[in-house]
């Protein structure tokens, strides 16, 4: 195809992706080093008889002619990446000379906003990837091994999870685990506590959370490697069989190495989903005991009043450096075969 | 032979098939109780009590005098005015998918059909586009658009979507016309047509249905999502899934949680509706990315 061709075909879509995928980003950039303006102040003397004292106001009409002039704040270089919300370095400077163990050293550090976001959504993600591909590659053998009669209502019935909205499905579960609802009065019921809540802690949130990033993704898993076993040549399981190779030998050896492919490339849709991990936290209000790196800017961007946009910037350049590495080993690995195929 | 070894029940095949039984049931379960429990008032959807109370809806009886109730939809589509919601969500649904579909298959075939090295290059920031969370960029729209006064309307939000919706729609898109041989339209093209004649005369009368599978989940990105219409839309003009939202930030008040419900259920029929219909295009759609590896 022409060059000038392939301009006016890719025109449409290149502008869209560029004012609103790529200016934004960096439109975050720039925001993320300036801060909002201080509110102005002024300081009165009022003088009475006993005397004179000084108060200080808030100049409303000053404060609302600055931010109107410069509504991005005031410059504030890396400031705000270094600030005890990001990265904090200096606190973990502190906490690294005070702290004597380990367990300390992590203990401080994880209560700084920006890492237990971290924390909690790498956690989310490498439990949950792992898990989704485990189970979605049994059932997706147990699928495959069912009478052809109940194949395609199992795979409608799996659909519901995953394409179910994210927030909506997180609130159907939440309503289910509520301390009022059908699950968690019987939890209430089998450990006989009747203020067992799930929200009441870290450990029981995170496992609530991750119960429901299983529960949603993995329809995703298993329809894929359902695809896959149909793929599977069917003289390569013969000739094992007649190899003396047990059902469960030829699924090792035969099919999983067959599915292999397919594993790459949904960890690699699982890690960029997982990692985004943002509705069910508002659906379960888990703000208390685990915040992602979205649900952070979110809260940064909702401030009422105020929003905090050089703090939501920061966080999002993170996040996005943190995409970024998490796809380095599959763009290097696309590269490499585009040589290969190119040469 | 093999059938009499097949069919019996071997000690695998049994945990197997009960592995599959169990996740259909952890699948199903919270739909159907979600659904029956709608037609409850609140004392029976949070029946703690008793939880057979929410089956046989005894509260619902007492206070209401039959055992099901449209209390929460009337509450959710008349009282708190659904309906606009839902106008508001069609409107936007229908055109984000409409333009990313056009924007896509033009892009999608110049992207299979050119060899250049800067194709490459465009797919792998797709890539890179698509991966990244949708609020990290709402941050870098917010202050530009109140700027501009384009904050909280519609078509900003539609605009917005189809941009979030480009890099994976350009991915389904051009793997669907690298399946379309290229001698199709390059012999129209001997045959004096332009490029652009060829692929309207040749490949749209074929490209139907990749363009349905990938308008599928086009639809389905525009209509789950939260970060963008949540932040981008002003009150008036929400749609759906931020709408449910703000039913919970006013809650907990006897009979409010129901709206919620009885509105969570309206917003997962056409869901259900997209899934009876189209099974066989979604999972042609979830796979056809796989299949290159």
């Amino acid at each position: 195809m022409k060059h000038r061709t392939f301009f006016w075909f890719i025109l449409p879509t290149l502008s869209a992706m560029i004012l609103f995928i790529a200016l934004p980003i960096v439109s975050v950039f720039v925001q993320s080093l300036f801060v909002g303006h201080e509110q102005v102040l002024v300081v009165s003397e009022s003088c009475g008889p006993f005397g004179c004292k000084e108060s200080t106001k808030i100049d409303l009409e000053a404060t609302e002619k600055l931010r109107e002039e410069a509504p991005l704040g005031k410059f504030n270089g890396a400031g705000t990446y270094l600030n005890r919300s990001h990265l904090a370095f200096a606190e973990i400077g502190v906490a690294w000379a005070e702290t004597e163990t380990w367990g300390e050293f992590w203990s401080v550090v994880g209560d700084l906003p920006f890492y237990r976001a971290l924390a909690f959504t790498l956690t989310y993600t490498a439990v949950v990837t792992p898990l989704v591909i485990l189970l979605g590659l049994a059932i997706a053998l147990g699928v495959n091994a069912l009478p052809k009669l109940f194949k395609g209502p199992s795979i409608f019935i799996s659909l519901l999870p995953f394409l179910v909205t994210p927030l909506v499905g997180s609130l159907i579960l939440f309503w289910m685990v509520d301390s009022d609802g059908v699950i968690g009065a019987t939890i209430q019921l089998i450990f006989d506590d009747p203020n067992l809540s799930l929200k009441a802690s870290a450990a029981l949130t995170w496992t609530m959370l991750i119960v429901y990033g299983v529960w949603h993704t993995l329809p995703f898993s298993f329809i894929t490697f359902y695809a896959g076993l149909q793929t599977v040549p069917d003289d390569i399981l013969e000739a094992a069989k007649v190899d003396g190779a047990s059902k469960w030998e030829s699924t090792l050896h035969v099919v999983v190495p067959h599915l292999m492919p397919l594993v790459s490339f949904v960890t690699l849709m699982l890690l960029m989903d997982n990692f985004r991990v943002f509705e069910p936290i508002v659906s379960f209000s888990a703000e208390a005991h685990a915040r992602s790196l979205s649900w952070i800017i979110y809260n940064d961007l909702r401030e009422s009043g105020n929003p905090l946009y050089g703090s939501a910037g920061a966080t999002s350049m993170l996040t996005i450096i943190g995409v970024v590495i998490l796809l380095t080993p599959v763009l290097i690995r696309t590269w490499r075969d585009f040589n290969r195929k190119a040469h | 032979m093999a059938t009499a070894i097949e069919s019996r029940m071997t000690p695998g095949k049994i945990i197997a098939f009960s592995l599959v039984g169990l996740w259909l049931v952890i699948a199903a379960f919270p739909f159907l109780w979600t659904f029956w429990g709608s037609f409850k008032v609140q004392s029976d959807f949070f029946s703690k009590a008793d939880w057979t109370n929410a089956l046989w809806g005894t509260n619902t009886i007492a206070e209401t005098g039959g055992a099901f109730t449209g209390q929460g939809y009337f509450g959710a589509w008349i009282t708190e005015e659904f309906w606009q919601n839902v106008i508001n969500s069609g409107i936007v649904v229908f055109f984000t998918v409409v333009i990313s579909l056009t924007f896509g298959t033009l892009g999608g075939y110049a992207l299979a059909r050119s060899g250049f090295r800067y194709a490459f290059w465009l797919l792998m920031a797709a890539l890179v586009f698509r991966a990244m969370p949708h609020i990290t960029l709402v941050s870098g729209y917010l202050l530009p658009f109140f700027e501009w006064n384009i904050w909280g309307h519609l078509p900003t939000t539609i605009i917005v979507l189809v941009a979030i919706n480009q890099p994976f729609t350009l991915w389904m898109l051009h793997s669907f016309f690298l399946n379309i041989p290229k001698d199709m339209d390059e012999s129209a093209m001997v045959d004096g047509c332009t490029r652009f004649q060829a692929f309207r005369h040749v490949i749209v009368p074929v490209m139907w249905p990749g363009v349905i599978t990938t308008g599928l989940f086009s639809f389905l990105l525009a209509y789950n999502d939260f970060a963008v219409t949540a932040m981008l839309l002003s009150a008036e003009n929400e749609t759906i899934i931020p709408a449910i939202n703000s039913f919970l930030g006013t809650t907990q008040v006897e009979g409010k949680v129901m709206y919620a419900v009885a509105a969570v259920v309206s917003a997962t029929a056409p869901l259900f509706v997209l899934i009876l219909f189209f099974q066989r295009q979604i999972v042609s759609g979830l796979t056809a990315g796989a299949v290159k590896g």
